[in-house]
This record gives structure tokens, C-alpha cells and sequence, in this order.
């Protein structure tokens, strides 16, 4: 058994697990954090994507304890309050969701993709950084168009809060 | 409509508990006491149980039990049925082979389960699931369809000779065999559909909780309609009387066919709850799903197409041989029958049809229905057919098919389905105009300069959907009816609630549904909410597959709300003094036509429930249930034309536009039509570009039993789609709807194909069309 001490959501979180305890089973289980699922056991789907320190991370790839000291941001804790993040709010008015189980990790690579590419994004790029997220419902048509909706939402509000 | 109504385009109601993180699955159910399952399969395709030995599994840390199928047996639990007869031709009813839930003496297929072990954590129960000791004898085993026909393959059920389930025909034999023989022209071809696995991205999961103090069951599972497994499971496998079983499935990530059945899995949990006092609960992982998820397709077919000398399809002619897998699961028997050969018609007027199924037993996983189930293989082959045909008689692909169209109404086809809409040209028109057919040549041209083939092709699906109006499926053979219920609530204030025994697991059920609601009363949807997926809530219904949400469930839901509309109506005219033919209902506002008088809904929900003034003899409250059983079948139909460019270096197919035209009938939400139809593409692309399941013919190991080497569609497999639809209002049901969730992997795949063996020149091509064989296609093309 091994000591983990996390932040997550910005909430201080610890726990003692089992040594081969995987990041989303810790989130999943021991803090009640079901909103990451577990699509596969190779590290394809995607279902489990979390921020970790700021990055992408599939939380089926690293170890509880590896992720111990660090900071964690899961599906549950992007919107701000009541008020969705932009990558959540164009996900719904998009339709880029059907059944809902890929949905969490989709958001969460979509976020970082974004936040990598200040530039602006074009459906061939989003389509390339999606390669590692698995959805069967929407034949990622309206993810894609999503995606590329928030990404301009969100440049539109940078670059207010620049001329502010 | 409103801005809430029937045709708009309304953002879903359940999207924000999905983007929050807060939809809740069976993986995330906690449940005082819960313990975790794991199964311990069979690593043979075909082997006889020699001994079980459980004592090391036993005394690993945590282990709570191991309990087996001998144990399972001696508790009366029955055995899985395929609940649908089938005859063969001679009158013999089908061979159905034993189910156990565990294996007791025999295994017959790599995943089948034998054992299950409940421990404290899902890692010991893993743990001592590999320390349960099985003596094997292995047995020859046999993968595909066609070898387990022939003499000497293993025999795998001692019910069924030769492996032979049934061998069924229908349609006119000998007219079609005549017309064939006076042809001016005969196509002929080998069709292959391949094996797939449906893969939903939630795996399957159960949770079985026996309550003591009750004596009651309750079972969250990952179902499409809950209500039949709770049917099934008490009438059949003997778990529990329906009275103290309680079937829940919550928010089920995806479907696709392959949770429709009820598995050894959710019944095993269930009696393993009572055997050891906790409740259980057993997550898949994705090999398991891969291993045991019931597949789709897999059918190998010879066809005829016949044609007199002005091109007219004089006759068709199909032999198919159907792989059933190792057991036959729920629907098994009717998917490559009656979903199947009764659309061998298509879009055609064809005076004779003969089709000959035989399905038959393999060392493999159960194959049942997968999106479309049976359409796309019949759409598969006759497109594929027709396509080739016209490269054959040298004439127009559009044009062919053109002059075959059905375009008189209704028309009964010689393969039982009467079309009752329709307009085949309309579809095809459109797809052409959006696909700028007419400018394919100089495209073409272009692509040669950058050295790529490019090719295009269409596809003219029709489907059966709205399935099923009971006495006729019934008649059938189906062991049940396919009517759906429903049931209105409206409270004391005038929120409402509806009841459905339609299933959502991803079809935005929570929305259509309520838009229903909002068009008939005016009432925001946010006042409306769904109640489904619960045999506690909602009191019977037959769920969700053969997209008949829409044709069928909605159905009742109107007819319920016709009688909550007439009593709302005679207790508002009771209330205004006024005549009950006067009132209307609109804008959340009961009022007399043509006069400033009204009643706010509200009010008269309110009245209906203090009951102070009610008209005489009226009953308090405001609450109708119905039942709705379709009168006939629903037909969708559309056109395809997908266009690619290959590079004959790699042999790499690129879709460079894919254009899909559809007939769906009435509309309820655009958004999420459109949403179906780009999801079953997907799916319809991925068999015919990346997806086959592989089983290796010599072990019977799935060695596609992960998404490191079975290959899902990604983001960049695919484009952006160009959907349309056109609307022949369906007659048959109250609504005009004629259902979309199967449609895009139905009409896909041809099209593809069609696509790419136009381009490289080569007709010789089977699914999935791999970079590697459509390399090798390019350059035996280059030989001749």
C-alpha cells in the first residue's frame, strides 16, 4: 500500500492504495469522481482523460502514486460554478454528444488541444489531436464542429480580456 | 411548432449532466455492501470441462466465493433461449443448442464463462479468477461459417446435425430460377459481410442485489430495454418471479444492437447476490467485450440479379450462409430472416425473389443484431449488385437504378413487406445535386495529374423500422409483441411527467419526447420530464432498437396525451361555463376558440387534482396510460454516394465527400437526426474501410480482442458529412415518423465500396477495404 496526496479540483485529496492502483480508479473509487470512465484496457478510448499539472493525461496510463504531489482537474471540475466552461458549452449546443460516456474525456483533450494552440485550430488539426479519443455515437462530426466552435469562443474572449 | 415543438431544433435537455461529469452508469452505482465480480472464461474455443478446481481461488485474500455452473444448474436457474422460432423449410423447427450461463461439461468459444468469483475488490476477484484451476480436453473447433457446414467439422451442439440451425427459404423458387433462365443478362457475385463487433465505449457492466428482508432482486445492467430482461429473466432463466425483480438501466453509454440481449452475466450476478448475501456487481473489460458482446454481420452469400433486354431486374436470387456464433442469442434467428430477406427487394420492383438462409453454429461468440441487423446486409449485397451491373451493361449507375424504382404506393414486394411511402428518385435526385455528380469526370481528371484514383459510388437503401406490429411479427415466430406503452402524468401544478418503456442510450429521448409534450400544450420542455429505463417507474415496454423509438414509442406517448388533452379539454370547458368542442390548448393556455376566455394549464391541472368542481361523475386527477401497436412497419429510405480518392502507392483510401439523402418522414428535432445519421455512417464507413473482427481458424482466438488491433474509427478516418432529408409522411403511424437511427450504417457501406472499386478498377474487393488489400486490388488490376 502506498500514501497519495493530490490536489483534484482544487480540493487537497489522500488516500492509501494499492501500489498497482491506477489514477482512475483513485479518482473513480476512492474519491466518488465517476465523471472520467473506463473504456478500454489499452490506453486508446480516451474515456479517461484528466488534466494533470495543466496537460492531457489518459488516467488509465499512470499509477495513483504518480500522480501524487501533483494537481489534478477532472470533467468535474471545469465548469466555473454553474456556469459551463466554453468547451462544454459548445458541446451541447453542437449536439457533439449522444450517449454521453466518451463525452468527459472528449472535453477534457479538446481543452488542452485549445489551450496548445493559441493560433486557432482547423478541422484537419482537430481531427489529427483526436486520434487518441474514441466516440461510436456521433461519428465525431459535430465533436469536430464543436471543438472548432469553443476554440474561437475562447480566442474571441482572450482577446477581449487583452484589450481590457 | 414553437420554439419547443415537433420540427425544432432544440439543444438536448440531458446534455448537462453528461459535459458536468455527472451521468450515472452502472459502473458508477455504489450500493451498501458491494462486493466485485469477476468471470473466469474459457481460454478454448471448443473444449470439454475435465474438473474445476477452486480450493487455491478460494483461500486468496478477499475472496468472498467461487461459485460454478453445476451450482447454478442445481438452483433451477435455466438455460439462454433465442426467443424467436424459426422453421426450416421442411418444417422442422430450429436447433437450438444448450446455454448455460456458466459452462458445466462443455466450452464453445474462447470467453465463454465457467466460473465466477466474488471478492471484496475488483483486483482480488481478478486475482483469484486466475487462480480457479480448469482441466481442459481440448476439441477440434471450427470459426467459420462456411467449414462448419462441411462434413467431418466438429459437431458443436448435439442438437443441431452438422451444425445446422435451420435452413429456411422464401419467396417463389422456381418463378425466379424461370426468370433467371430467359435473362438477356445475369449478374452474378460472392458476397462477404464481415464480422464485427458492436462496441458501445460503455462496456457492459450488471450489478445483482437479492434484498433478504424483501425477498427481492434488483439488477442494474447496461440494457436497451430492461423491461424485457426482466420479462426474459423470470420467464425463461428462472431468477426471480417478475413481482420481486426490479430491472434498472440508468444512463446506458451506447447500444448498437449488442445490449438488446440479456446475458449470462446480469443473471449470473443476480443469483450470485443471493448465494452470498452481498450484492455484486461485474464491470467488462474491453477484451471481454470484444470476446463476448454479441458480433454483427457475418454473412457470406451468393447472389443472381437477372435483367431483360431493356435493363428491367427481372429476378434475384440469393444462397446465404449466416454465422451464428456458439449460442443463439435473444433475436439470433430473425435477423438473417426476417430483417433481412424481407428487404431483398430494396428500392426495386423485382417480380422474383428467392432467398435460401442457412445459419449455423461456430466456435465463436454469439452474433446477433448490430446497427441496421440485416438491412445492411441486404442493402450490402443488392447495391453491390446493382452497382456491378450496371459496369457490366454499361450503363449509368443512376440510371439503372433509376429505372427499377418502385414508384407506385403501397407496394407489396414478393418478400412479405408492403412499402407504404416513398419517393426513391427524390432521394437520389438530391444526393446527386449535393454531390455535384456531374462534375465527378473532371474531378477525376484532376486527381489523376496528383496521381490518386478517384472513384464514386451510390447506394439506394430502403429499411424496415417502426418494428413490429405484434400479431404480424408474432405470426412470425417472435416470442413477443413489439407495441411500446406509455403514460402521461400532469400534477397538481402542471408539470408533467412521461412514462415510456423506450430506452435512451444516446437517441436524446429526454428531449424529443418532451418536445412532443410542449407542441401539444404549449408548455416549456423544461417542465416535462422522461421517466425510462426503471420496471419500478414505468410499468412494461419492449425498449429500444430497429428505430422504433420515434415510429413506435412516441406513438403511445401521443396517444396518451390524446386522452389526457380530452379530459384536460371537457375540465377546462367545465370551468368557463363553455362547450368542450370550443377548447383549445395552446401556449400553456386552455382556451374557449375565438373569445378572450381562458384557463392558464396550471389551473385546470390543479382543478383536476382539488377536484372542488369537477364535471359530474368525473374521476379526480389527470393521468392516461396507452399501449400502441403499429400497424405496419415503418420504410426509410435514401440515397448514398460517397466519393474517394486512393493512392494507388499505398493503397490508402481517402473519403473525400460523403453525401447522405433521407427519407425519415416527419421530423421531431433536426439536430438530432442529422446527429444519428453522421453516427451510423461512422459506423458504416468503419466496416467497409477499417472494422472486421478476426478470429484465428486453426485456436479459435479472437485476435481483434482489443482496440490496439481492431480498428475503430477515429476523428481523422473520417469527413464531414453533407445530410439532407426529404419527407413522404409514414401513413401508418400517427406521427409520420419513420425512424433514422439505423439508416446511416445500412446505406453506407455499398457506397463505399462502390466508390472504391470504381476507382482503382477492380470489382474483386471485399470489407473492411484495408490499405493492404486495395493495394493488392490496384496492382492485379494492373495485371489484366
Amino acid at each position: 500500500m502506498s500514501d497519495v496526496s493530490l490536489v483534484v479540483n482544487g480540493r487537497k485529496v489522500s488516500g492509501s492504495v494499492e501500489d498497482r492502483t491506477l489514477l482512475v480508479h483513485f479518482l473513480r473509487e476512492n474519491l466518488g469522481l465517476t465523471g472520467t470512465h473506463v473504456g478500454c484496457d489499452t490506453s486508446q478510448c480516451g474515456a479517461c482523460v484528466v488534466h494533470v499539472d495543466g496537460k492531457a493525461v489518459k488516467s488509465c496510463t499512470i499509477l495513483a502514486v504518480q500522480a501524487s504531489g501533483s494537481e489534478v482537474v477532472t470533467i468535474e471540475g471545469l465548469a466555473n460554478g454553474a456556469e459551463l466552461h466554453p468547451v462544454q458549452a459548445a458541446f451541447k449546443e453542437h449536439h457533439g454528444l449522444q450517449c454521453g460516456f466518451c463525452t468527459p474525456g472528449m472535453i477534457m483533450s479538446a481543452t488542452d488541444m485549445i489551450r496548445r494552440h493559441p493560433e486557432g485550430l482547423d478541422e484537419a488539426t482537430v481531427r489529427a489531436e483526436l486520434e487518441g479519443n474514441i466516440c461510436r455515437c456521433t461519428g465525431y462530426h459535430n465533436i469536430v464542429k464543436a471543438v472548432l466552435a469553443a476554440s474561437k469562443t475562447m480566442s474571441k474572449s482572450k482577446g477581449k480580456a487583452k484589450a481590457a | 411548432m414553437g420554439i419547443e415543438g415537433i420540427g425544432a431544433r432544440v439543444a438536448r435537455k440531458e446534455d448537462r449532466r453528461f459535459i458536468t461529469g455527472a451521468g450515472r452508469y452502472v459502473d458508477d452505482m455504489v450500493v451498501p455492501g458491494m462486493k466485485h465480480a469477476a468471470f473466469v472464461r474459457s481460454p478454448h474455443a471448443h473444449a470439454e470441462i475435465k474438473k474445476i478446481d477452486v480450493k487455491k481461488a478460494k483461500a486468496m485474500p478477499g475472496v468472498i466465493d467461487v461459485l460454478l455452473g453445476k451450482e447454478l444448474k442445481t438452483d433451477g436457474i435455466g438455460n439462454l433461449i433465442c426467443g424467436w422460432m424459426i422453421h426450416s423449410k421442411d418444417g422442422t423447427p430450429m436447433k437450438m443448442g444448450a446455454w448455460s450461463p456458466l459452462a458445466v461439461d462443455r466450452v464453445r468459444y474462447v470467453g465463454d464463462a465457467v466460473a465466477i468469483v466474488v471478492a471484496e475488490t475488483k483486483s482480488q476477484a481478478r486475482d483469484a479468477a486466475e487462480a480457479v484451476e480448469i482441466t481442459y480436453k481440448e476439441l477440434k473447433s471450427v470459426t467459420e461459417a462456411v467449414d462448419a457446414l462441411k462434413k467431418g467439422a466438429p459437431q458443436i451442439h448435439p442438437e443441431a446435425d452438422g451444425n445446422l440451425i435451420y435452413d429456411w427459404e422464401i419467396g417463389d423458387a422456381k418463378a425466379t430460377d424461370a426468370a433467371i433462365a430467359k435473362a438477356a443478362h445475369v449478374t452474378k457475385m460472392h458476397i462477404v459481410n464481415n464480422r464485427l463487433v458492436p462496441n458501445a465505449m460503455e462496456p457492459r457492466a450488471a450489478l445483482g442485489h437479492y434484498d433478504k428482508a424483501e425477498d427481492h432482486y434488483t439488477c442494474w445492467t447496461t440494457s436497451q430495454n430492461p423491461h424485457v430482461a426482466r420479462l426474459v429473466m423470470s420467464a425463461f432463466y428462472n431468477v426471480a418471479p417478475e413481482n420481486k425483480l426490479r430491472v434498472i438501466a440508468p444512463d446506458v453509454g451506447g447500444g448498437f444492437g449488442s445490449k438488446i440481449y440479456i446475458y449470462p452475466e446480469e443473471i449470473v450476478c443476480l443469483w450470485a447476490s443471493k448465494k452470498t448475501g452481498v450484492p455484486v456487481k461485474w464491470v467488462a473489460d474491453r477484451t471481454e467485450s470484444f470476446l463476448t458482446d454479441a458480433h454483427g454481420r457475418d454473412h457470406v452469400t451468393e447472389v443472381q440479379m437477372a435483367f431483360d433486354k431493356d435493363n428491367k431486374i427481372t429476378a434475384l436470387k440469393v444462397d446465404t450462409i449466416a454465422n451464428f456464433g456458439a449460442y443463439m442469442s435473444l433475436f439470433s434467428s430473425a435477423v438473417p430472416t426476417y430483417l433481412y430477406a424481407t428487404l431483398l427487394s430494396g428500392q426495386y420492383v423485382i417480380p422474383a425473389i428467392h432467398a435460401n438462409v442457412r445459419a449455423v453454429y461456430t466456435n465463436t461468440a454469439p452474433v446477433d443484431a448490430y446497427r441496421g441487423a440485416g438491412r445492411p446486409e441486404a442493402t450490402y449485397l443488392l447495391e453491390r449488385t446493382v452497382e456491378t451491373a450496371a459496369r457490366e451493361l454499361g450503363v449509368s449507375p443512376a440510371d439503372l437504378r433509376r429505372k427499377n424504382f418502385i414508384t407506385t404506393f403501397p407496394y407489396q414486394t414478393p418478400v412479405i413487406m408492403c412499402y407504404d411511402a416513398g419517393d426513391y428518385a427524390a432521394s437520389l435526385d438530391a444526393a446527386m445535386k449535393a454531390a455535384d455528380y456531374a462534375g465527378f469526370a473532371k474531378r477525376k481528371a484532376a486527381a489523376a495529374k496528383k496521381g490518386k484514383l478517384r472513384g464514386i459510388g451510390m447506394s439506394n437503401y430502403i429499411e424496415a423500422c417502426g418494428i413490429a406490429p405484434s400479431a404480424a411479427v408474432g405470426s412470425l415466430g417472435a416470442g413477443v409483441g413489439l407495441w411500446e406503452s406509455a403514460e402521461v402524468r400532469v400534477n397538481g401544478v402542471g408539470t408533467i411527467e412521461v412514462l415510456t418503456g423506450s430506452h435512451s442510450h444516446g437517441q436524446g429521448h429526454e428531449t424529443t419526447f418532451a418536445q412532443l409534450v410542449a407542441d401539444r400544450f404549449g408548455v416549456p420542455i423544461d417542465s416535462v420530464s422522461i421517466v425510462h429505463g426503471d420496471t419500478d417507474k414505468v410499468q412494461m415496454g419492449m425498449g429500444t432498437y430497429g428505430s422504433r423509438s420515434g415510429a413506435v414509442g412516441m406513438s403511445a406517448i401521443v396517444k396518451a396525451l390524446d386522452k389526457v388533452e380530452k379530459k384536460a379539454k371537457k375540465i377546462a370547458a367545465h370551468l368557463m361555463e363553455a362547450d368542450e368542442g370550443d377548447i383549445v390548448i395552446e401556449n400553456g393556455v386552455a382556451k374557449v376558440a375565438g373569445t378572450d376566455k381562458n384557463v392558464p394549464w396550471f389551473q385546470v391541472a390543479l382543478a383536476a387534482y382539488t377536484a372542488h368542481n369537477l364535471p359530474a361523475g368525473m374521476e379526480p386527477g389527470l393521468k392516461e396510460g396507452a399501449f400502441y401497436d403499429p400497424s405496419n412497419f415503418t420504410f426509410p429510405a435514401g440515397c448514398y454516394i460517397c466519393e474517394v480518392e486512393v493512392d494507388p502507392e499505398t493503397g490508402v483510401t481517402e473519403i473525400v465527400q460523403f453525401v447522405a439523402a433521407d427519407d425519415f418522414g416527419n421530423i421531431i428535432n433536426p439536430m438530432i437526426v442529422e446527429g444519428q445519421v453522421h453516427g451510423g455512417i461512422a459506423q458504416g464507413v468503419g466496416q467497409a474501410l477499417l472494422e472486421g473482427a478476426s478470429y484465428d481458424g486453426a485456436s479459435g482466438q479472437l485476435v481483434t480482442a482489443s482496440y490496439m488491433d481492431y480498428a475503430m474509427p477515429r476523428a481523422d478516418d473520417l469527413p464531414s458529412f453533407q445530410v439532407s432529408t426529404s419527407n413522404t409522411p409514414c401513413p401508418s403511424n400517427p406521427l409520420g415518423i419513420k425512424g433514422c437511427g439505423e439508416a446511416g450504417a445500412i446505406g453506407s457501406p455499398p457506397a463505399v465500396m462502390n466508390a472504391i472499386t470504381d476507382a482503382i478498377g477492380n470489382n474483386d474487393l471485399t470489407m473492411p477495404a484495408t490499405p493492404q488489400k486495395v493495394w493488392a486490388a490496384v496492382r492485379a488490376a494492373k495485371k489484366h
